[in-house]
C-alpha cells in the first residue's frame, strides 16, 4: 500500500480537468495543456517508484461490491507504467497539434481529456468491473471526437468503429461473467494465479463443461477488434482517416495499446494454455495481419491511409510476438529466453508504435494545414527545398517507422524477431515480407512527398515555426534517445517480462 | 413511516381534485410538495431500514370474516422499489410542469396512481395488494385518454384491457390459493407457508406469473407496452415504463415464485428442452430481449424506439427472475430499479425535452433539425442516458444486466449468448436513434439555411434542468456503488428464495 494513491490521482486528474476545460471555452487548450503536463510528469513519477523486481506496485485495494467481488484495485508494472507515459505523452502531443479547433473547442478538449483518463484507468485497474468500465467509456469520447470534428465521411466511420467494438467487448464481457462464476472473483491477479495452477480449468469444468476454449475465444475477440487483427480490422482505416489528426493520434498512439495490453495483462495469463492451442492459426492470422497490412498501405494514396494501414501492420508485429511466445518450453533455457527477448520486443515496440504513429499524424496534420486538407501522395512534390526543417524532421520520424537502427522503431522488432525466430520460424520469416514492404511504402512516400521537383503551388510551402519546432523537437529527441539507449526503458520493462513468464502456464 | 408516502400520495390526490380550476400554479405547487414528501419520506425509510429484515409496519384485521389484513409491511426489495416510485413521482411532476390543460385534476390521476403503486409495493396481504394494483389501473387509463397523444384512446383502452385480463388472472389465483391454503387467510407470509400441493403450483404459478408478466411486458403479451407509452403524456410515459411496469415483476417476484416456488420445478419430462415453466418463461423472456430490441431498431417514431427498448430491458428483469439463482433475482431487482430511472430519463428527453419543442417525433424530421447543436441540453443529456440504457459501466444498467447475466450462466448457459446478441441489438438501436435525431449527417447545407438563422428553442427551463440532475445522480450513484441498493436487495431475495419469506 501506498500512502498517496497516484494512480487514483492521474486518473481523477483528467477528469478536474475535463470539467474545467469545458466551462473556460476560450482557454480551453491551456487549461489541456496543463492537465497534460502534470500527468505526464505523475507518469514519470510512477515510473520512477516502480518494484525492482517487476511485480505489480502501488497497489490500491479497497472494497467496491463486496456482493460481486468487485474490488477497487489498482497496480501497475513495468507494462502499466509504460503504458501510462505512453497515454500521457501521446496525449500532450496531441493537445498540441489540436491548435486549430474553431468549433466548440471547450468540448473538444474535454473529450480528449475523458479519454486520456480512459487509457489510465484501463492501464492500472486489476479488477475486471472496474477495468470493463474504463475499457468501454474511452469509446464514447473517442466516438464523438470523430463524429463531430471528422472528415466528411466521418458519420459511418464513427459507427462502424463504435459497432465493432461493442460487438468484440459484448463477446469479452460474456466470457469474463463466466470465469467470475466459475471462480467468484474478477481480480485479474488471483485469477491469473489460478490459471497458473490449473484451479481456474478445473472449475470452468466443472462449473460450465469444456468451455474454456469458447472463453478464450470470447476474449480474444474483444482484444482482436481493438488492436486490430486481420481480419477484424476493417473499421481501422476508415475511423483513422476520418478522425481529425489529433484524434487519430491518440487512436492509434493510445487506443490501439488498450487491445494489446489486454493479451497481455489478461489474455495470456488466464487463457495460456487455450492459446497455445490455438497458436497456429492465430500466428497464422498475425503473419496475414503484418503482411496485408504491408500491402495495403502500398496501395493508398491518401497520407491518412497509408499509415493507418502501416499501423496495422506496425501493431502485428506485436501481436506476432504475443502469440508466438504462447508455447510450453518445457523448461527449455533457449526457448525461455526468446519468450523473454519477444515479450521485451512486444512491449517496447507497444511504446515505440504509440511514439512514431503520433508523431506521423502529427506531421500529416500541419501538411494538412498548410495544403489547405489536401493529404494525398501524389499532391505534393520537392517539399525538402521550400521547409527542410520540415522535411528532416518528418523524415526521422518516417525512419523511425521504418524501423532504421540507431532510432526508436528498431529496437523493438529487432527484439521481436530475436524471440520469434526460433519459436515460429515460418512465421517470422513470412513477416520479414511485411518489413520489406513497409520499407518500400516509406520510402516512396519520401520520395514522392520530400523530392522531386516542386510544384509552383507548393513553392512557398512554410518551413516548420518555431512553435511547432519547439513541441516536436522533444519527441525527435526522445526517438533517437530510446533508440541509442534502449536500456533506460528496457531496465524496468525486462524485470517484468521475467516475472510475467515465470507466472504464467502455457 | 414507508406507510405515510400510500397516504400523502391519495390525499395530495383528493385535495388536487377537489381544487378550483384555474389555478396551474397552485396546482404545480401542491404537486410538488407531494412528490418531494414522498421521496423524502421514501429517502428515509430506506435509510432506517438499512440492515433490517422485513419490517411489519402495521397488521391490523380489515375483513374478519375472511381473514383480510390491512398489512403493511417492507423488506429490502420493497423499500428500493418505494424509493424508485418517489423518485420517479418526483421526476414526474417536474417534467410535467407545462401542462396547462385541467393542471389540478392531471396532478389528481397522477397521485391516485402513485398511492396504487406505493400501495402495491408495501402490501404483504394478498387481497391489499389486489385493491392497490386495481387502484393504479384506473387513473392510467384517463391519463392516457385525456392528456395523451397519438392514438390515444385506443391506447388508453388496449392498456387497461389487457391490465384487467392480467388481474381477472391473478384474482383467480388469489381466490384458489385462499380456498386451497385452509388458512383462512390471504396474508402473504401465511400464504407463503401455506405448502400448496405441487399439483396446484403447477397450475397456479404460470397463471399468475402471466397475469403479472402482461404489465411487466411479457413477450408475447406486451404490445400494450409500445402504443401506451407512445400515446401517454410524458409523466404518465415515465411513469408506465418506470413503475407500473416494475409493478408487473414485482408481482412475479413477490406472488408467483413467492407463493408458488414448486411451480417452477421440473415437469419430468421436456421438449426440445424446455423441461419446466421455469424454461419456458425464460425463453419468453430471452425472445422478450431479442424480440424488443430488433423492433425497437426498426422504428421510425422516436419514442417507439424507447417504448420497445423498455419490452427489452424488461426482458432482463424477467430473465433474472426465473433464472432463481441469488445474483440473477438481485440483477432483477436492481435492473427494476435501473430501467425505472433510465426509462424515465429517456421518456423525458423524448416527450418533454424534445417533442414540445420540435413537435415531430419522427426520425426523418428530426434528422434535419440540427438538435445537436440547437439543444445541445437534450443532446448530451440523451448522450448520457443512452449510454446508461445500453448497459455501458460505471452506469446502474450495466450492474443489473450484469448480475442476471450472471445469474443465466449459472441457470442455462444459452441464454447468456441469446441475452448477448439483445445487448449488442441495443447498442445498436440506441446508437441509430441518438445519431438521426442530434448528430446527423443529412443536415441541409450551409446554403440551404434560413437567411433569418435557425429559429430559436423555447430555453430549457428549471424543472427541466432539475429532475433531469435528480436521474442523472440516480443512474450514477447506483452504477458507481450499487453497495448501496444490493445490500438492501440481497438478504431481503436470500429470504424469499429460501421460502416462507421469512
Amino acid at each position: 500500500m501506498n500512502s498517496l494513491p497516484l494512480l487514483t490521482i492521474i486518473t481523477v486528474l483528467p477528469v478536474i480537468g475535463a470539467a474545467i476545460s469545458l466551462f473556460t471555452r476560450r482557454h480551453s487548450r491551456g487549461v489541456a495543456q496543463a492537465t497534460g503536463i502534470v500527468c505526464l510528469l505523475l507518469s514519470l513519477v510512477v515510473w520512477m517508484y516502480l518494484p525492482a523486481d517487476g511485480s505489480i506496485g502501488l497497489q490500491e485495494l479497497h472494497q467496491w461490491v463486496p456482493t460481486l467481488g468487485v474490488q477497487y484495485h489498482l497496480g501497475v508494472d513495468g507494462l502499466g507504467a509504460l503504458m501510462l507515459i505512453l497515454s500521457a505523452l501521446v496525449s500532450l502531443m496531441s493537445i498540441d497539434a489540436a491548435h486549430r479547433v474553431h468549433h466548440e473547442p471547450g468540448l473538444f478538449f474535454a473529450l480528449v481529456l475523458l479519454l486520456e483518463a480512459g487509457l489510465f484507468g484501463t492501464f492500472t485497474a486489476l479488477n475486471f468491473f472496474h477495468w470493463f468500465i474504463f475499457w468501454e467509456l474511452s469509446l464514447i469520447p473517442a466516438f464523438f471526437l470523430i463524429k463531430l470534428w471528422g472528415g466528411p465521411k466521418r458519420g459511418p466511420a464513427a459507427t462502424q468503429f463504435f459497432v465493432y467494438t461493442m460487438v468484440g467487448s459484448v463477446a469479452l464481457l460474456l466470457s469474463f461473467l463466466a470465469v467470475y462464476h466459475a471462480t467468484g472473483s474478477m481480480d485479474f491477479i488471483q485469477l491469473a494465479t489460478m490459471a497458473a495452477n490449473g484451479t481456474l480449468q478445473n472449475r470452468v469444468l466443472a462449473s460450465l463443461g469444456p468451455v474454456m476454449m469458447w472463453l478464450a475465444v470470447g476474449v480474444l475477440a474483444g482484444f482482436a477488434v481493438k488492436v486490430p487483427l486481420a481480419p477484424f480490422h476493417t473499421w481501422l482505416p476508415a475511423a483513422y482517416s476520418e478522425a481529425p489528426s489529433p484524434v487519430t493520434m491518440l487512436l492509434t498512439g493510445g487506443m490501439s495499446k488498450m487491445g494489446v495490453y489486454g493479451l497481455i495483462r489478461i489474455a495470456l495469463p488466464l487463457f495460456g494454455a487455450q492459446i497455445a492451442a490455438i497458436r497456429t492459426p492465430l500466428l497464422v492470422l498475425a503473419v496475414i495481419t503484418i503482411v496485408m497490412g504491408a500491402w495495403a498501405a502500398a496501395a493508398q494514396k491518401d497520407l491518412k491511409r497509408v499509415f493507418a494501414y502501416s499501423s496495422v501492420n506496425h501493431l502485428g508485429y506485436c501481436l506476432l510476438g504475443i502469440f508466438a511466445i504462447a508455447i510450453h518450453t518445457g523448461g527449455n533455457v533457449s526457448d525461455s529466453v526468446s519468450q523473454a527477448a519477444a515479450l521485451n520486443g512486444v512491449i517496447l515496440q507497444m511504446f515505440n508504435h504509440g511514439l512514431t504513429a503520433a508523431t506521423l499524424f502529427w506531421f500529416i496534420s500541419m501538411i494538412q494545414f498548410r495544403s489547405g486538407g489536401l493529404r494525398g501522395i501524389g499532391t505534393f512534390g520537392g517539399l525538402r527545398k521550400p521547409a527542410p526543417v520540415f522535411a528532416g524532421l518528418m523524415g526521422i520520424a518516417l525512419f523511425s517507422s521504418l524501423g532504421l537502427p540507431g532510432l526508436n522503431g528498431f529496437v523493438g522488432e529487432f527484439l521481436i524477431f530475436r524471440g520469434v525466430f526460433p519459436l515460429s520460424w515460418v512465421a517470422a520469416a513470412v513477416s520479414v515480407l511485411g518489413l520489406l514492404v513497409t520499407a518500400a511504402v516509406i520510402l516512396t512516400v519520401i520520395l514522392k512527398v520530400f523530392s522531386g521537383p516542386v510544384p509552383e503551388r507548393w513553392a512557398s510551402f512554410p518551413d516548420l515555426h518555431g512553435g511547432e519546432r519547439l513541441g516536436v523537437a522533444p519527441v525527435i529527441g526522445l526517438m533517437f534517445l530510446l533508440g541509442l539507449v534502449p536500456q533506460i526503458v528496457l531496465e524496468r520493462v525486462n524485470p517484468t517480462v521475467q516475472y510475467l513468464l515465470a507466472h504464467w502456464r502455457f | 413511516m414507508l406507510a405515510w408516502t400510500i397516504y400523502i400520495s391519495f390525499a395530495g390526490a383528493l385535495v388536487l381534485a377537489v381544487l378550483p380550476k384555474g389555478n396551474a400554479t397552485l396546482a404545480r405547487a401542491i404537486a410538488l410538495v407531494i412528490a418531494a414528501a414522498g421521496f423524502l419520506i421514501a429517502i428515509a425509510g430506506f435509510a432506517a431500514g438499512a440492515g433490517q429484515g422485513r419490517v411489519t409496519i402495521i397488521d391490523v384485521p380489515w375483513v374478519p370474516a375472511m381473514g383480510i389484513h390491512y398489512t403493511l409491511a417492507a423488506d429490502g426489495i420493497s423499500r428500493v422499489l418505494v424509493l424508485l416510485t418517489g423518485l420517479a413521482a418526483l421526476a414526474g411532476v417536474l417534467f410535467s410542469w407545462n401542462i396547462n390543460l385541467r393542471t389540478n385534476e392531471f396532478f389528481a390521476f397522477f397521485f391516485a396512481l402513485i398511492g396504487g403503486v406505493y400501495g402495491v409495493f408495501l402490501s404483504f396481504d394478498l387481497f391489499l395488494l389486489f385493491v392497490f394494483y386495481e387502484i393504479a389501473i384506473v387513473p392510467k387509463y384517463f391519463l392516457i385518454a385525456i392528456w395523451g397523444s397519438t392514438r390515444r384512446e385506443y391506447a388508453a383502452m388496449k392498456l387497461a384491457l389487457y391490465s384487467f385480463v392480467g388481474s381477472a388472472m391473478v384474482l383467480i389465483v388469489l381466490l384458489a390459493a385462499y380456498a386451497t391454503s385452509g388458512s383462512h387467510s390471504t396474508g402473504l407470509v401465511n400464504l407463503a407457508n401455506a405448502d400448496f400441493p405441487i399439483g396446484f403450483q403447477m397450475w397456479a404459478f404460470p397463471v399468475t406469473f402471466i397475469g403479472f408478466g402482461i404489465l411487466a411486458g411479457l413477450w408475447p403479451f406486451h404490445t400494450w407496452a409500445p402504443t401506451g407509452h407512445v400515446a401517454a403524456p410524458t409523466a404518465a410515459s415515465m411513469l408506465l415504463a418506470g413503475v407500473v411496469m416494475k409493478l408487473g415483476a414485482y408481482g412475479c417476484l413477490r406472488v408467483a415464485i413467492g407463493l408458488f416456488p414448486h411451480g417452477l420445478d421440473q415437469w419430468g419430462w421436456s421438449f426440445w428442452g424446455i423441461g419446466s415453466w421455469r424454461d419456458v418463461f425464460a425463453l419468453l423472456a430471452v425472445i422478450g430481449i431479442v424480440y424488443g430490441a430488433l423492433v425497437a431498431l426498426a422504428q421510425t417514431d422516436f419514442k417507439f424506439v424507447i417504448g420497445y427498448s423498455s419490452v427489452s430491458h424488461m426482458g432482463f428483469v424477467l430473465l433474472g427472475l426465473v433464472t432463481l439463482t441469488q445474483v440473477g433475482v438481485d440483477g432483477a431487482v436492481l435492473q427494476m430499479f435501473s430501467h425505472g430511472v433510465i426509462a424515465g430519463l429517456l421518456f423525458a428527453i423524448v416527450g418533454r425535452i424534445v417533442y414540445d419543442r420540435t413537435h415531430t417525433r419522427q426520425l426523418a424530421e428530426l434528422e434535419t433539425m440540427y438538435l445537436g447543436r440547437r439543444m445541445p441540453f437534450a443532446a448530451w443529456a440523451f448522450v448520457i442516458a443512452g449510454v446508461a440504457s445500453m448497459g455501458l459501466p460505471g452506469f446502474s444498467g450495466f450492474v443489473a444486466e450484469l448480475q442476471v447475466l450472471i445469474g443465466a450462466w449459472i441457470a442455462k448457459p444459452w441464454w447468456t449468448a441469446a441475452s448477448g446478441v439483445g445487448i449488442v441489438i441495443g447498442v445498436a438501436y440506441t446508437w441509430r436513434a441518438l445519431q438521426k435525431a442530434f448528430f446527423s449527417d443529412r443536415l441541409p447545407k450551409p446554403d440551404e439555411h434560413p437567411k433569418e438563422g435557425w429559429p430559436k428553442f423555447d430555453p430549457i427551463t428549471w424543472p427541466e434542468v432539475t429532475a433531469t440532475c435528480l436521474l442523472f445522480a440516480a443512474t450514477l450513484i447506483v452504477g458507481i456503488y450499487p453497495s448501496i441498493l444490493l445490500n438492501s436487495i440481497e438478504p431481503a431475495v436470500k429470504a424469499l428464495l429460501a421460502g416462507g419469506m421469512q
